[in-house]
């Protein structure tokens, strides 16, 4: 999507080449650009977010002021930036355990209705405790390391690549599985050639809604047991009412997962550029 | 072997037909059976295709054509009766066999040559021979230049030329069609029955075509067959005896007319017009 906005700008530009080099152009270019418009939107709300604080006198201890923050994260930068480590890892750990599991489970209950007569139900079931719930028994089982931030990323980025993975294996339609078959496909060829390919997408929507719930799943590991990580800098700056570290963190954990979703967006774009939702910016470049 | 080129009958042959039977439909039924019981989709069919023609089957919606179409590509077995290419007896998908259907089904993440060429990786046929038959079709079908395209990027009736060319890229005896123009519009429709009429008369395939408009049925086929309603069986075949090349002036010619008006008057004394 900024790809295509940002080929279509450099487009126009070629037309009216001498008015290329006036502040005003770059100024529209600038408008145009696919980043610019939620970074307006984020300084608005942080103007905003400034201005309520001050104008309803409210105190720092409840909500610090974004320049404090600001600083914060100056001064604690090398502290965050350690603290991030750890919670990348788990994410990473987590949501890479995902697609390796969720995938093949996925690929199992749309081959077979018996296998999605036994497993679906149970699976909907078990994603309706609450994780954090859970969360302290996987301290018990596995201790203060990371693998129990795994587990807990995992537990909560599992379930959206299963549900859409399953409904993209499912959605090819008979004539595509008649055209197989016509062709004397083996389960294999139609699995490569068509139904993997075809589900590609809905398996691509369902990973970006699981980096961010992994990021998620990785803090609560954290929150419960852990000695470092944001989960842990979070928690132990609510203990001491160091609001501007904490919000603080929150930014870096925001930008973890701003950073993990648009690189999940950079493959898809790579891995299926024929999509109907990358189509414009894939004939800007063919 | 010869090189993979299309297979042209001569001019000295244009427009006989060899009495040689390929496909025989004997005594072939279908019931589908749903919670309500069992539903009779086919009564007691039974019809021969000749080597080289071009049949089309015409009939109201729901007549059972389609499901006859598909058990005759093999990919729905027969509730009683035979089906046998060559005489051989159709249990699966016969190798001889390319179908194109209602909508063009390529494949999204492939060029269309590549859609084309599909049924050669998948049967693992001598690539580079096919390759040239794809290209010697992809000439024939006017699609030159968009090889490298993806389908999205083509118009629907190019999308269903593309589709012919992968049903004939193994250089099968049959071509088998369910209603492939149903979805385009009145102008490409006709411009594609023209162009079907010209490869097949090319190409002297033996073209099975479902549909359920008459001029289009009339304009393409050596012999019409009339289906009734559900559960469908035949009601009247016609022979079609127009000259082939044919062009769009057919639809003028007295025998079109007169054909067209007769397998109408089927349909209307079955009340009901598709």
């Amino acid at each position: 999507m900024a790809f295509g906005i940002a080929a279509r700008a450099k487009g126009s530009d070629g037309g009216s080449g001498d008015r290329s080099g006036t502040p005003l152009n770059f100024l529209v270019r600038l408008a145009n650009s696919g980043w610019f418009r939620p970074v307006l939107l984020l300084v608005i709300l942080t103007i905003l977010w400034d201005v309520s604080v001050r104008v309803f006198a409210i105190p720092a201890y409840l909500i610090p002021k974004p320049g404090d923050v600001a600083l914060a994260l100056m001064s604690d930068w090398d502290q965050l930036l350690a603290a991030s480590v750890p919670t990348t890892m788990a994410t990473l750990g987590g949501f890479a355990l995902s697609v390796l599991f969720g995938i093949p489970v996925a690929m199992l209950i749309a081959g077979s209705r018996t296998v999605e007569a036994y497993v679906y139900p149970l699976l909907v079931f078990s994603q309706s405790i609450p994780k954090v719930a859970i969360a302290p028994l996987f301290v018990v089982w596995f201790g203060f390391g990371l693998l129990p931030k795994v587990i807990s990323a995992f537990l909560l980025a599992f379930f959206p690549i299963v549900v859409s993975a399953v409904q993209g294996f499912k959605s090819v339609d008979t004539d595509m599985m008649d055209l197989a078959k016509s062709m004397k496909a083996s389960r294999l060829q139609t699995f490569t050639m068509v139904r993997l390919p075809h589900a590609m997408p809905a398996i691509f929507a369902g990973l970006k809604v699981s980096i961010t719930l992994a990021v998620v799943g990785a803090v609560v590991g954290e929150f419960v047991g852990a000695n470092s990580g944001i989960g842990f800098v979070l928690q132990r700056s609510i203990g001491n009412f160091e609001l501007p570290l904490m919000f603080a963190a929150l930014v870096v954990l925001a930008m973890i997962g701003v950073v993990l979703f648009w690189i999940i967006d950079v493959i898809e774009r790579l891995a299926i550029p024929w999509h109907a939702s990358h189509r414009h910016t894939y004939t800007a470049t063919s | 072997m010869a090189q993979p080129n299309l297979k042209i009958v001569g001019s000295e042959e244009t427009g006989r037909l060899s009495q040689k039977t390929l496909i025989q439909i004997d005594g072939v039924t279908k019931t589908y059976r749903t919670r309500d019981g069992e539903v009779p989709s086919l009564r007691p069919i039974t019809f021969d295709v000749r080597d080289g023609e071009f049949l089309v089957v015409v009939g109201p919606s729901g007549c059972g054509k389609s499901t006859l179409l598909k058990m005759v590509a093999g990919l729905l077995p027969v509730s009683s009766g035979t089906i046998s290419i060559e005489g051989t007896t159709v249990t699966e998908p016969h190798d001889d066999v390319g179908i194109v259907f209602q909508s063009p089904v390529l494949l999204a993440w492939r060029s269309v040559l590549r859609n084309i060429m599909m049924p050669v990786e998948v049967r693992r046929l001598p690539r580079d021979k096919y390759l040239e038959r794809a290209r010697a079709l992809i000439r024939m079908t006017g699609l030159e230049g968009f090889e490298n395209k993806y389908p999205w990027q083509l118009s629907g009736g190019m999308q269903q030329r593309a589709s012919l060319c992968r049903a004939l890229v193994h250089d099968p005896k049959i071509l088998l069609m369910d209603e492939p123009f149903g979805a385009l519009d009145a102008m490409t429709r006709e411009r594609m029955n023209v162009e079907l009429q010209r490869i097949q008369h090319e190409t002297g395939k033996t073209v099975m075509l479902i549909t359920h408009s008459i001029p289009e049925a009339v304009f393409l086929a050596d012999r019409v067959m009339v289906m009734s309603e559900r559960p469908g069986t035949i009601a009247a075949t016609y022979e079609v005896p127009l000259p082939r090349p044919r062009t769009l002036d057919v639809m003028g010619h007295p025998v079109f007319i007169e054909l067209t008006q007769r397998i109408r008057a089927h349909f209307n004394a079955q009340g009901h017009l598709d």
